[in-house]
């Protein structure tokens, strides 16, 4: 039995404004959940309250990975325990190399553990990079330059993937990967996605375009509307949207009333 | 009509130093009569300049009044130490096992002197400044104190050349490219004054790689360093000059740095401050000869109480020059920096390229960086551009980061560090790059001022 990510009824505000308002959804190791709705809908926020983003209040609710109160531990103990964020605008850190990067991460993990480990030897690291950087086809020079300085939105959001493919976490949420790639970049970022995963990796992709979705195949499709998942079913909910809109599911809300 | 304030004031002191001093210190040494006399003319000088003041527009955010001279204004009576007593870190070779030469001071005492003969043979002369006016004295009396710093150049300036207790003679002759570089070490162990000077002569053609370093460990009692640094950079010679300071929290510095370089020259000086309980340094490129290029670099990162004001000047004197300036600060606690800097261009210093950049990264609430960038431009046909900054670590940055399993402190080493980079790649020794980023790490694990303990 794998890792579990359970979300309940969580209830999050940012600026004292509340974005989300009651969510549930569990994701297990080896499931590929797509999250799904409208720009404002309260999808970026689940994910960077998931991470533990200081900005973003819980005012009630749950979050159990594992069987750990997530709310319990700050965001580096967060990703040691397994959680991996996919970020929408990653961050440009001048002068730290993505390999420099990547060394601290591994070692970060590695001294969690034995806090004697004199860290990864170069060797073995210098191999763990290669390795990872074949499997997502990225040229072997990304790793000399600095992270994310400089680099396209197709590089940034590969160097992402490949963070993930060394961090190896059992879950990870992919905060609108896709936005602003052109469908060349999305293609080869899907595809390193679906080489990582297997049944020790659970996904929660989060998106309001459906394309990604030819690519990375979720077994369950989730919608948000106004901080709440509204509607949850399988793959056909995803195209049934791309061809309907949100609307029905507004109308639908009304409809059942949200009193 | 000077406002008279109720609240006491202490004024701004100077050392209990006088004329018997210096006649004290020369005869001590045995000293050429030159010396002596140029020490006495430096005296009377120094005697007839006022004790800079914060109404002086150089010192207006450096006030220094609560230094104890009666402990930092003595000067240092001959002790036993020892090399052994030098950090091990900097008593290693610069590159691999090899170095063209290592001088090392323990308070104002070489305790080890080491040359290799390729150096010799190239006729480098490497020695402590004393040995040199002994054994060289038409080199060393036509360079020091004669063209880069001046007695004139400034109250401390003058009481350096009166009362220098030590220092470093550095000399490549015409056409020589020596490839081991050359390193020299302040090392002070009690309290008290210390004047150091540093003289360096490339000349025509000569080049050579030279890192010094001032050290003390922290003290109980003020110390002080009056010091100055001489680079004569010949017509087409190149020095790259690398200087460390990480005194003990104990130490005021005041020092004159003044570099001039000759046609076609090129000077690449590397600052890095980590040190002291105040700094105030004067650093200044004369760019005399045409076509010739400086760059400077500084690396400074002040925590508790420390306050690091370093004045640079970036004077273009001929044309085609060229000068790229960039200093980098990160200010912890209560710390505080002055980054002033000119570049200047004298009429007829056509086609000159001037750059200055200043950026300051603050840690916490109460660290405090003023950056004061300044352009005197009389020639008509230049390029001069500057840049300033101050900011903090982003919260997005942060979170990035430690969204990767990196813990908060560590991932503030990584921004810091990568923030030092551009200054660090410009240090050309690996070793002096690891024990600079070793440096930050203490700083920023908060185990250097022991007053923060």
């Amino acid at each position: 039995m794998g890792a579990a990510l359970e979300i309940r009824n969580l209830h999050v505000s940012v600026e004292g404004q509340p974005i989300l308002r009651g969510v549930n959804l569990t994701v297990q190791q080896g499931e590929v959940h797509a999250l799904m709705g409208p720009n404002g809908s309260g999808k970026s926020t689940l994910a960077n309250t998931l991470m533990g983003h200081p900005a973003y209040e819980i005012t009630a609710g749950q979050l159990i990975f594992d069987g750990v109160d997530l709310l319990e531990l700050e965001t580096d103990e967060r990703s040691r325990l397994g959680l991996f964020m996919a970020f929408q605008y990653p961050v440009a850190i001048p002068g730290v190399t993505v390999a420099n990067f990547l060394r601290n991460a591994i070692n970060a993990r590695r001294r969690a553990e034995n806090p004697e480990d004199k860290g990864i030897p170069i060797p073995a690291f210098r191999k763990l990079m290669t390795e990872k950087m074949d499997m997502i086809q990225m040229d072997h020079s990304f790793a000399g330059r600095y992270l994310n300085e400089g680099f396209s939105g197709g590089e940034k959001k590969r160097a992402e993937i490949l963070q993930m493919a060394v961090l190896e976490p059992r879950i990870a949420v992919m905060d609108e990967t896709d936005s602003g790639l052109d469908i060349d970049a999305l293609r080869i970022v899907a595809e390193g996605v679906g080489r990582l995963s297997g049944p020790d990796l659970g996904v929660l992709v989060i998106t309001h375009y459906q394309r990604i979705l030819n690519y990375i195949q979720p077994q369950f499709v989730h919608i948000m509307l106004e901080g709440q998942i509204v509607e949850s079913g399988g793959p056909e909910l995803a195209l049934h949207l791309e061809e309907h809109g949100y609307d029905w599911l507004r109308e639908k809300q009304n409809g059942t009333g949200e009193a | 009509m000077v406002a008279t304030r109720r609240r006491v004031a202490r004024d701004f002191q100077a050392p209990p130093l006088t004329h018997a001093d210096v006649e004290a210190l020369s005869a001590r040494y045995d000293e050429p009569e030159w010396l002596r006399e140029a020490r006495l003319a430096a005296w009377d000088l120094y005697e007839s300049l006022p004790m800079p003041t914060t109404q002086d527009e150089a010192w207006r955010r450096t006030d220094y009044r609560h230094i104890n001279w009666e402990s930092a204004g003595v000067l240092p009576q001959a002790n036993a130490g020892r090399f052994e007593d030098i950090p091990a870190a900097s008593r290693q070779p610069l590159l691999g096992e090899q170095q063209g030469g290592l001088l090392a001071f323990v308070d104002d005492q070489p305790v080890h002197y080491e040359v290799n003969e390729a150096l010799t043979r190239q006729g480098v002369i490497f020695t402590d400044l004393r040995t040199a006016a002994r054994e060289h004295p038409d080199l060393v009396r036509r360079h020091l104190m004669t063209h880069a710093v001046t007695p004139g150049s400034g109250k401390f300036a003058a009481l350096n050349a009166a009362l220098w207790t030590h220092g470093v003679f550095l000399y490549v002759p015409r056409g020589k490219a020596v490839e081991l570089p050359a390193h020299s070490i302040f090392y002070t162990t009690r309290p008290g004054a210390s004047l150091g000077h540093l003289l360096v002569v490339l000349e025509e053609g000569a080049q050579i790689d030279y890192l010094h370093e001032n050290l003390s460990p922290t003290l109980d009692a003020d110390g002080s360093y009056i010091g100055a640094i001489e680079l004569l950079v010949g017509d087409a010679a190149n020095l790259r000059f690398v200087n460390l300071q990480d005194w003990g929290h104990h130490v005021y510095e005041f020092s004159h740095q003044r570099a001039r370089v000759g046609n076609g020259g090129q000077l690449d000086w590397v600052t890095g401050q980590m040190g002291g309980r105040l700094i105030k340094a004067f650093m200044e490129i004369e760019l005399d000869g045409k076509g010739s290029w400086g760059r400077m670099s500084g690396l400074y990162f002040p925590d508790g109480k420390q306050f690091m004001d370093l004045d640079t000047q970036q004077n273009h004197n001929a044309e085609h020059t060229t000068s790229d300036l960039l200093f980098k600060g990160v200010i912890k606690d209560e710390a505080r920096s002055v980054w002033q800097g000119m570049i200047k261009a004298l009429p007829g210093a056509q086609k000159t390229d001037g750059f200055q950049a200043n950026r300051n990264m603050l840690l916490g609430d109460k660290a405090r960086a003023d950056s004061i960038p300044g352009l005197e431009i009389e020639a008509d046909d230049v390029r001069c551009t500057h840049a300033a900054a101050i900011g903090q670590i982003e919260e997005e940055v942060l979170f990035y980061l430690t969204s990767r399993g990196i813990p908060r402190k560590e991932a503030e080493k990584l921004v810091i560090d990568g923030f030092f980079v551009p200054v660090l790649d410009r240090i050309p020794f690996e070793n002096v790059r690891d024990r600079m980023m070793d440096y930050v790490e203490r700083k920023l694990m908060g185990q250097d001022d022991p007053a923060q303990a």
